[in-house]
């Protein structure tokens, strides 16, 4: 049991299931102050998503849309995670989702381009966004949470200048992708009748997956993964002992970047939605992101895991009796259960303490029996 | 041209009382990303005090009590910050970003609720202060000037003075540039970075109720508060942590923002024809460039974002 508590990753599990206990039970208690008479269903509803409904097909097809959702969040959490193991933190990811949005709705619509060549752009997009934050890092020193944070304000009016162009005529929306040019559609890949033909789900959710365990190679068993680690551990360390620690820093975010464009072009280009035009704040996409990468660990198989559960509540505050609360409760959910991660490293810290004070302890207790045995003798 | 003047004074005012609270946090050695998620906690508090009680004040008692209320309450969000960056030693950045998040949903979640107990079919996030604004403002000619303007002109030297004049001043500084060294001569480095931290959530707070208060009758709280706070952020840096640079920072940045407002009353902008976007977008482009060459010999507090563990001394 002991061995077992002492492992890094169980403790990363538990830590993340105590936050999301947590976050959980604050919002429950948020629920309570606004009307005690509904908070209960209202949390289960939260909970619940999709299993609101009776029936089976509904069940199933609603299932399909939170997976749908759940892909673009998985790549998000991919690109902050990857940056952080090489001590960046990408908070541009938010920007470069966005300009993942701009690129792959533009080619779409505008180009009426095949899907890959769209979702290309897009990847390119991101990987742009994330380089300039790079080389503003290696050559300036500008760090990378300020320059991401001023892309992203940035890249949210240029989207929103470029996709005016190809927006409706009577309403703040881009066009739908499914009428306007249907070769620009991710394929499907006949996913949808699984989830009673619920016609978004296709090559996203399957790709969002196979990119999580190739991240997880990369970074772990590559010598490429191992370069960039040691980057971040230490930068000076890494020149010393001859790698390029400038262009690391710089295709780290790069990379960084390109999931995060990538993800864009997975949810777009499924036109499971449509851009508002005249957005006032950058998408929350990417800084759910930051909550899916720390609540699943920093480690990409977390990440899935985490991205689908974020997901799953974000669609289940659609759910609550909105005469009494509004959707937003999720929102408040996972903030409170990111500002919770933020504790990860002391939960770890108290829970290794305890158990070196518990060996200690037992350690003794031999010590003094071992003694009080050598007395009688 | 009063009205680019009007609009430059007041988002200067905005920028630099909230640069001004990003430079007391880090002067104390934290990082305060959640600026934004502050300025909204403390604009919410500002507008419910006027909601509730405009008619029941006198004009200076309702004009103290909002500016108060609003630097209570983000100094109240800030110690959020502070008990899990300082006591708890978590990490600066995600808690920063997670206090952005928490700022607009809590925000939101609080205001609906509010709206919807007093009349069930309004589930908007609206809070409407309209009256109230008329008493913050007074008509000099076309030029409405606003008690806001003279509280950060005080408030910026107040600034000036602690960090510079006083003992809590220049002790707070040492906590961010050396907290083991402080701690030597009997600093209490975790009270000094507390101190640090409200007054950041109070500047925060205040440049909140300023900034929605700026050119609108009623706030759309989910919304927030359109990246001022990160703004705010590129000011300070502009400024070098330093309160009279801060000044002159908030005020430039303030006249491209307030352009944006107004450039179409210019013949030679308007004939231009630039799209509005791109006179939202320029702020944050000076800044990245103005951040590239002033990066490298970088004034910033040696020891900030770093928790401060007893044990490295």
């Amino acid at each position: 049991m002991k061995k077992i508590l002492k492992n890094d990753g169980v403790q990363s599990l538990l830590a993340s299931l105590i936050c999301i206990l947590l976050g959980l039970l604050i919002g429950y208690v948020v629920l309570l102050f606004i009307e005690p008479s509904g908070a209960g269903e209202a949390i289960k509803a939260v909970i619940k998503n999709f299993l609101t409904y009776n029936k089976k097909e509904s069940q199933l097809k609603y299932l399909g849309n939170t997976l749908v959702k759940a892909a673009p969040l998985v790549m998000c959490s991919l690109s902050i995670l990857f940056s952080y193991k090489v001590g960046l933190f990408n908070i541009g990811a938010a920007g470069q989702y966005c300009i993942g949005i701009a690129c792959s709705l533009y080619c779409a619509l505008a180009l009426k381009l095949p899907w890959w060549v769209c979702t290309l752009v897009a990847v390119l997009g991101g990987a742009l966004a994330g380089s300039i934050s790079g080389l503003l890092k290696a050559y300036c020193n500008v760090n990378e949470v300020i320059s991401g944070i001023m892309l992203n304000w940035i890249i949210l009016y240029g989207t929103n200048m470029l996709l005016t162009n190809v927006k409706e005529a009577t309403s703040p929306y881009t066009k739908e992708v499914a009428r306007t040019s249907a070769a620009s559609l991710l394929p499907t890949l006949g996913l949808g009748k699984f989830f009673n033909n619920n016609k978004y789900v296709g090559v996203s959710v399957i790709a969002a997956v196979v990119i999580a365990v190739i991240v997880w190679v990369v970074l772990e068993k590559t010598r490429f993964g191992y370069e960039l680690r040691a980057t971040g551990g230490n930068k000076n360390a890494a020149k010393y002992a001859g790698m390029a620690e400038k262009r690391n820093i710089i295709v780290t975010l790069a990379i960084s970047g390109a999931l995060a464009g990538l993800g864009a072009a997975m949810l777009y280009l499924t036109s499971y939605e449509q851009w508002n035009c005249s957005t006032s704040s950058v998408p929350g996409m990417g800084f759910n992101g930051i909550a899916a990468a720390f609540l699943g660990g920093l480690n990409p198989i977390g990440a899935i895991l985490s991205s689908f559960f974020i997901q799953h509540i974000t669609a289940g505050g659609a759910y609550v009796d909105k005469k009494i609360y509004c959707a937003q409760i999720s929102d408040l959910i996972s903030s409170i259960i990111i500002y919770l991660c933020g504790f990860v490293f002391f939960m770890k810290l108290m829970m290794n303490k305890r158990i070196a004070k518990q060996e200690e302890r037992a350690q003794k207790a031999l010590a003094k029996k071992a003694a009080e045995g050598g007395k009688e003798q | 041209m009063t009205l680019l003047v009007q609009y430059t004074l007041i988002f200067a005012s905005v920028l630099i009382l909230v640069a001004l609270g990003g430079c007391f946090a880090e002067h104390s050695g934290v990082i305060n990303l959640g600026l934004e998620g502050t300025m909204l906690v403390g604009a919410m508090g500002g507008a419910l005090t006027m909601r509730y009680l405009t008619d029941k004040l006198p004009t200076f008692a309702l004009i103290l009590l909002v500016i108060l209320i609003s630097m209570a309450a983000g100094a109240l969000y800030c110690s959020l910050l502070a008990v899990a960056s300082i006591n708890l030693k978590a990490d600066q950045t995600i808690v920063g970003t997670a206090l952005n998040m928490l700022g607009i949903a809590g925000v939101t979640v609080v205001v609906k609720a509010i709206n919807t107990a007093a009349n069930p079919d309004d589930v908007s996030s609206v809070i409407n202060y309209g009256a109230a604004r008329e008493k913050f403002l007074v008509k000099l000619g076309d030029f409405e000037f606003s008690w806001f303007m003279l509280v950060t002109l005080i408030l910026l030297v107040a600034a000036y003075v602690i960090l510079y004049k006083t003992r809590f001043g220049l002790r707070m500084m040492a906590c961010g540039e050396h907290p083991q060294a402080a701690a030597s001569v009997g600093i209490n480095v975790f009270k000094m970075r507390w101190a640090g931290v409200l007054i950041s959530g109070a500047y925060g707070g205040l440049g909140g109720i300023v900034f929605i208060m700026a050119g609108a009758s009623e706030w759309r709280f989910e919304y927030g508060v359109a990246g001022f706070g990160f703004l705010s952020l590129a000011v300070m840096i502009f400024g070098q942590w330093k309160p009279q640079r801060i000044a002159l920072a908030g005020l430039l940045f303030g006249l491209f923002r307030a352009l944006s407002n107004v450039y179409s009353s210019f013949d030679f902008l308007a004939k231009m024809d630039i799209p509005s976007p791109v006179y939202n977008m320029l702020p944050y482009i000076i800044s990245l460039i103005v951040l590239a060459f002033t990066s490298k010999s970088s004034q910033a507090p040696k020891a900030e974002g770093i928790p401060y563990d007893k044990g490295m001394r």
